[in-house]
């Protein structure tokens, strides 16, 4: 499959609340994206789209070492990456559309994950841990709503789905390969600034249900410690409150509305921290969790 | 690319101004352009407006709602007949609204920390462009963005201003040698200052036009028709003629031309607000030509009236379309000006976009010194950016 031509752009895709179109990108990033993108709905020509980007290769000054670009509205504003690394680029430029130009909705960075109806909001930088444990969880029975942000709707305070594939770096693709060996991964690109940077397709259930909204349920704030037992630790409020401010894009923009937002989303969350060496054990003990077993912090 | 509208390279957002909320696109596809040339012109939170004027008679009158919240309610109403917009386009406008109202705010709290700063000064202290607009309370606030607060002190109190603005947390940034000369002895302005702790940006002016300038560099006089603003004491905003030739200058002597038609836009607001008051468009031409203004005069009231039907009674356009440059000139500053002043977005280009641009680049900075200096300044320029490619480089090659 993968050594035949794509066929040319436009690409149409909705992905949650947002319809996205690529109007122009390489045969190698057209590739990645029907793979990952393959399975999520068509935006027909004519129907609103909320973001026209595309990647740009480049052979320019220096014709023997090619560059890529991201577009948005032929606009660029980040600087050419390498050529082989079109795809994470068009990740990375569509997270930029949604956390710099978006405010429907306060932007957390953080993985959003739902069960039973709860949603579970794991904020944190990167390097955490979020995503191993976010791609852990989603292959043991949570929906995925996205694992780069959580969108809060400033009306019902409910988390918006924007399930884009799953990013994971360097030692966190073996693991996860491991964990869920039917994880359908995206070609890898190495050298990149984080490494090497591997995506994985989005599970279909979470594709059917991405417009489907989650009330708050729980707050987690990971740590990787290698070798640590799962624990989970109920957080203070407050320091659970200022982990979500810390980790929001646009808290600013929404003023005061936004402090009143995080104060809910932290009021209507049971609090953690959580400390994990081994996905294993660190998704049983979430069962448990999502199941209200009143002993899970030990 | 999304469709164009029948095939030609429509300015939506041109059309949406000056034609009013009943020039909205009526269909998703429309809708998804003229978001996307609205955002690329910085005129998002404009559009908004317009679509809360079509609130205003059913939506939002009876809900008692707020523009905001009158384009919020559209967020999840399916497109209909009375309401064609897309309730995803609704969603983008209520995020353009919530930015501008999120600055006013910040642009408020930071004139309570300059007036204190200030207040030891002692010589009058006068707000321009973004905001003048949010302390006085005008239209172009409603729904415009800006990224940092520009005032003007009496050249010879400057120094002064500087140090109490230090004292007070604002340091100077462009610290090369270079650029401080250039700030300081070519340009109407210190140097941009950042506060150190708020991150917040200022420019420091003495005039509105550089030193070096071709048309002069209006200052002094501007202080006579200052008007002071009774909510904040101590601050003051131009008078109104002052006010819109200083935008007009703003816009057409300028080398930035990529927000054109947004300023465009303020003009027309400011002169549909104070061309209500009785005297305003009689004292208009003389006070250009008292300030050595009248060609930004007449581009100003040209281009408003041609793109955005500004109104303007015949004297005084007839005065200013007597300001305006030699024939073989005048058309090619149409030729360029028809450019610069659309969204800067793929879907609105015209033939020749990037060579008006890069001509009025050029003109911008001939107007702003003689050309020996320029000549000088763009070398100065170019060796530096070449020298900060070089670093880059290095640095890639490390890295």
């Amino acid at each position: 499959m993968s050594g035949l031509p794509a066929t040319a752009a436009p690409r149409r895709f909705r992905v949650g609340a947002y319809a996205i179109e690529v109007g122009q990108a390489p045969a190698d990033v057209l590739r990645s994206i029907d793979h990952l993108y393959g399975r999520y709905p068509r935006v027909a020509p004519g129907e609103f789209v909320d973001f026209s980007v595309g990647v740009r290769r480049r052979r320019l000054p220096r014709p023997w070492v090619p560059q890529s670009v991201f577009v948005v509205e032929g606009e660029e504003p980040f600087n050419p990456l390498p050529g082989n690394q079109g795809f994470p680029l068009l990740e990375w430029g569509l997270n930029w559309c949604i956390y710099g130009l978006c405010h429907q909705h306060l932007t957390i960075h953080a993985a959003v994950l739902e069960r039973g109806g709860r949603a579970i909001v794991i904020p944190a930088p990167s390097g955490s841990g979020k995503s191993t444990l976010c791609a852990g969880l989603l292959f043991r029975g949570w929906r995925l709503l996205s694992d780069e942000f959580a969108l809060v709707c400033p009306r019902s305070g409910e988390l918006i789905p924007n399930p884009r594939p799953v990013s994971l770096k360097n030692e966190s693709i073996e693991v996860v390969r491991r964990f869920a060996p039917e994880a359908e991964f995206g070609s890898l690109v190495r050298d990149t600034v984080k490494g090497v940077v591997g995506h994985f397709r989005v599970p279909d259930e979470a594709l059917q249900r991405a417009r489907e909204r989650a009330a708050p349920g729980w707050i987690v704030v990971p740590r990787f410690t290698p070798g640590q037992p799962p624990t989970l630790r109920r957080m203070d409020r407050a320091l659970a409150f200022m982990r979500l401010v810390e980790n929001a894009f646009n808290y600013a923009v929404f003023g005061r509305q936004g402090f009143e937002m995080l104060g809910a989303l932290v009021d209507r969350s049971q609090c953690f921290t959580f400390e994990y060496g081994d996905l294993g054990a660190a998704t049983e003990l979430f069962d448990r969790l999502s199941r209200g077993d009143p002993d899970v912090c030990g | 690319m999304r469709p164009a509208v029948n095939g030609h390279p429509a300015d939506l957002v041109q059309a949406a101004l000056a034609g009013g909320p009943a020039a909205l696109p009526r269909d998703a596809a429309g809708w998804s352009l003229l978001v996307a040339q609205a955002r690329t012109a910085g005129l998002l939170a404009r559009v908004a407006t317009l679509v809360g004027a079509t609130l205003e008679e059913d939506v939002a009158t009876l809900v008692g709602a707020t523009l905001e919240e009158g384009v919020a309610t559209l967020v999840g109403a399916t497109p209909s007949p009375s309401a064609p917009w897309p309730a995803a386009a609704a969603g983008h406008l209520e995020s353009a609204l919530r930015v501008v109202r999120a600055q006013r705010a910040e642009v408020e709290r930071e004139l309570g920390h300059l007036r204190q700063a200030l207040a030891p000064l002692g010589a009058p202290v006068v707000l321009l462009k973004g905001a003048a607009y949010v302390a006085a309370g005008l239209p172009p606030a409603r729904a415009r963005v800006f990224s940092d607060i520009d005032l003007l002190v009496p050249q010879e109190r400057l120094g002064d201003a500087e140090q109490l603005l230090g004292l007070a947390g604002w340091r100077s940034t462009h610290l090369d040698a270079y650029d401080q000369r250039y700030y300081r002895e070519w340009m109407h302005e210190l140097p941009p200052m950042e506060h150190a702790q708020r991150g917040t940006t200022l420019d420091v002016h003495h005039a509105i036009l550089p030193r070096t300038s071709r048309l002069g560099s209006p200052g002094a006089a501007l202080f006579e028709a200052a008007v002071p603003l009774p909510a904040h004491p101590g601050l003051s905003v131009l008078g109104p003629e002052d006010m819109v030739l200083h935008a007009m200058t703003h816009l057409f002597v300028n080398d930035d031309v990529s927000h054109a038609l947004r300023d465009l836009s303020d003009l027309d607001l400011l002169l549909r607000h104070f061309g209500a008051r009785p005297g305003f468009w009689d004292a208009l031409p003389g006070r250009a030509a008292r300030l050595g203004l009248q060609r930004p005069l007449h581009f100003g009231l040209r281009h408003c009236a041609a793109l955005l039907g500004t109104p303007a009674p015949a004297p005084a356009a007839a005065a200013a379309a007597a300001f305006g440059p030699a024939p073989p000139v005048a058309a090619a500053a149409d030729w360029m000006w028809r450019r610069a002043l659309r969204p800067q977005h793929p879907s609105t280009r015209l033939g020749g976009q990037g060579l008006a641009l890069a001509a009025l680049y050029l003109r911008g900075h001939w107007l702003r010194m003689p050309l020996p200096l320029l000549l000088r300044h763009l070398t100065v320029k170019s060796l530096k950016r070449l020298g900060e490619a070089r670093g880059d480089d290095a640095q890639g090659g490390r890295g």
